[in-house]
């Protein structure tokens, strides 16, 4: 096989990667998954570090 | 979770407070060679102050000090809150600090001693390259060892940036600092030529790619939601903007070499994939910004958010403008221009410094145990000159570099040259001063937040007459 038509698959194979990528992305069954994780930097309030600071007069 | 973490912050003040002390140091040096350009005599005839060895100070501080400083600090206060642990071996994670701060006052003798190995933005020699190597392998292993032990299913998809940011620069790092050492402030590297270029430029754009953009990404990603209080737009977008980015940035080098030795073909992929990367750039940059959709009120009064929104508009005109550079028919005027300055700087003053301004005044408070900064009005009086600052250095080094560029290329009917190099460089010099201008009024709101970031972070006198108090008794 010429090395013209392998660089030409890759291409293909790499396109059809990212194609696969936007799909599984934006795939229905995702979306709870992604809802979770997209909480994450929202959830920081839970812990107690903000709270240990006020009280230890932190300089 | 109910069980309440003790998360590990020393080492997040350490680096956030030196965030502030490099960005001071490297700002201020950048005004000085700004300066040297117009006054060549303000090098006072001294070579540790020529403007050959300052600049390379100049880059290094304000990339690896202060944003490098930036990116350790949020990096990991992100990975410990996003993965709800504390962090993995903190021992190592001080030790990640002070060898980070060894490395940055190294660089601060070697270069003005004029010891370098001559690479653009790799130009440590390679005891001290050697050293970069250790405290990066340690970082890996804090970063990666937290995420491994995390305490949620999910990788926060910052952690995906920071993580991106953190694999690539070792071996980036690693690859163009290959050299053979001949005494302890000297070495060749192994490659030669056009390979080398190659090489170093590889390392170059990718430093662009991953340490300023794809770790800065890594602290847009939480901070943007933090501050609004909303989840970031798409989820769904920022995991096809993160393979997208960090599978095309890896090609774009190229463009910094257009007629060059360097093969035809290579100059065209890099153009192409310098070009494709506008698309998940953007993508970023929408994501970013669509964060605020429904609640843009919030920017009229929270000046944090402002550094940090409007870091996204700068990001997204550099992203523009830096896929047309590398088209080779542009690149032809602007390259060796002042263009190319601006284009940085628009970069660097516009996206990494501004969204570092509002990761940092978000953070300080939280770290020191404050309500919020000790003045609200200096940071928005700290947004709008350096705000001001940039648009005034990136306008003057657009005209600039286009005009020495239409200057350099200019020719008589007879074939020679219309204007001699000297005459471009005379007109320039009214530009160099807008430069400076925009240069200092940036200097000024760096200055401005440290004194921000003292008045919040000293100890309160009330506790220290407490404190008195309580030994009296």
């Amino acid at each position: 096989m010429d090395i013209n038509t392998v660089r030409g698959l890759l291409t293909l194979v790499l396109l059809i990667l990212f194609l696969g990528i936007v799909v599984w992305a934006f795939s229905g069954r995702r979306k709870k998954d992604f809802d979770e994780a997209a909480q994450l930097p929202l959830e920081e309030n839970k812990d107690g570090n903000e709270e240990q600071n006020k009280h230890e007069g932190r300089s | 979770m109910d069980k309440k973490t003790t998360y590990n912050e020393t080492v997040v003040r350490q680096f956030a407070i030196m965030t502030v002390v490099w960005g001071v140091v490297g700002m201020g040096v950048g005004v000085l060679i700004a300066a040297q350009l117009i006054w060549p005599a303000l090098n006072f005839e001294v070579p540790w102050l020529s403007y050959g060895r300052l600049r390379p100070l100049h880059t290094n501080a304000v990339i690896f000090a202060f944003g490098g400083s930036a990116l350790f600090a949020t990096s990991y206060w992100v990975v410990q809150r996003t993965c709800q642990t504390p962090l993995f071996l903190p021992k190592l994670a001080s030790f990640t600090f002070w060898g980070w701060q060894t490395v940055i006052v190294l660089a601060a003798i070697t270069l003005p001693l004029g010891i370098t190995q001559g690479k653009e933005y790799a130009e440590l020699e390679w005891p001290i390259a050697v050293i970069i190597a250790v405290v990066w392998v340690a970082y890996a292993v804090v970063f990666f060892g937290t995420i491994a032990k995390r305490k949620v299913k999910h990788i926060y998809v910052a952690n995906w940036f920071y993580g991106a940011f953190i694999l690539t620069v070792a071996v980036l790092h690693i690859v163009n600092n290959l050299a053979i050492p001949v005494g302890l402030t000297q070495s060749y590297p192994i490659y030669s030529g056009a390979v080398d270029a190659m090489v170093q430029w590889w390392y170059g754009h990718n430093a662009v790619g991953f340490f300023l953009t794809a770790g800065f990404l890594g602290m847009m990603y939480y901070f943007v939601p933090k501050q609004a209080n909303r989840p970031i737009y798409s989820y769904r977008l920022s995991i096809v903007h993160f393979w997208a980015l960090i599978s095309i940035y890896m090609w774009a080098g190229p463009h910094h070499l257009h007629y060059t030795a360097l093969p035809e073909w290579a100059q065209s992929l890099g153009m192409v994939f310098s070009l494709v990367l506008l698309a998940p750039s953007w993508g970023g940059m929408i994501n970013g910004i669509m964060t605020l959709s429904g609640a843009w009120h919030k920017l009229r009064t929270d000046p944090i958010l402002k550094f940090l929104i409007v870091s996204l508009s700068f990001y997204g005109m550099a992203t523009f403008e830096g896929p047309m550079m590398s088209i080779k028919t542009v690149n032809a005027l602007s390259h060796y221009t002042d263009w190319t300055i601006g284009h940085v700087h628009a970069g660097a003053l516009g996206w990494v410094a501004f969204i570092t301004f509002g990761a940092i005044y978000a953070l300080i408070p939280k770290l020191y145990g404050k309500q919020e900064m000790h003045s609200v009005k200096a940071i928005e009086l700290h947004f709008w000159i350096s705000t001001i600052g940039v648009v005034l250095y990136i306008a003057s080094m657009w005209i600039a570099g286009v005009m020495q560029g239409l200057m350099w290329r200019a020719v008589n009917e007879d074939g020679t040259l219309t204007y001699t190099f000297i005459e471009s460089l005379v007109a320039t010099y009214p530009y160099y001063m807008v430069r400076l201008l925009g240069g200092l009024l940036f200097f000024a709101g760096m200055l401005l937040m440290a004194w921000n970031v003292w008045m919040t972070t000293r100890p309160a006198r009330e506790t220290v007459t407490a404190r008195a108090a309580a030994q009296e008794a």
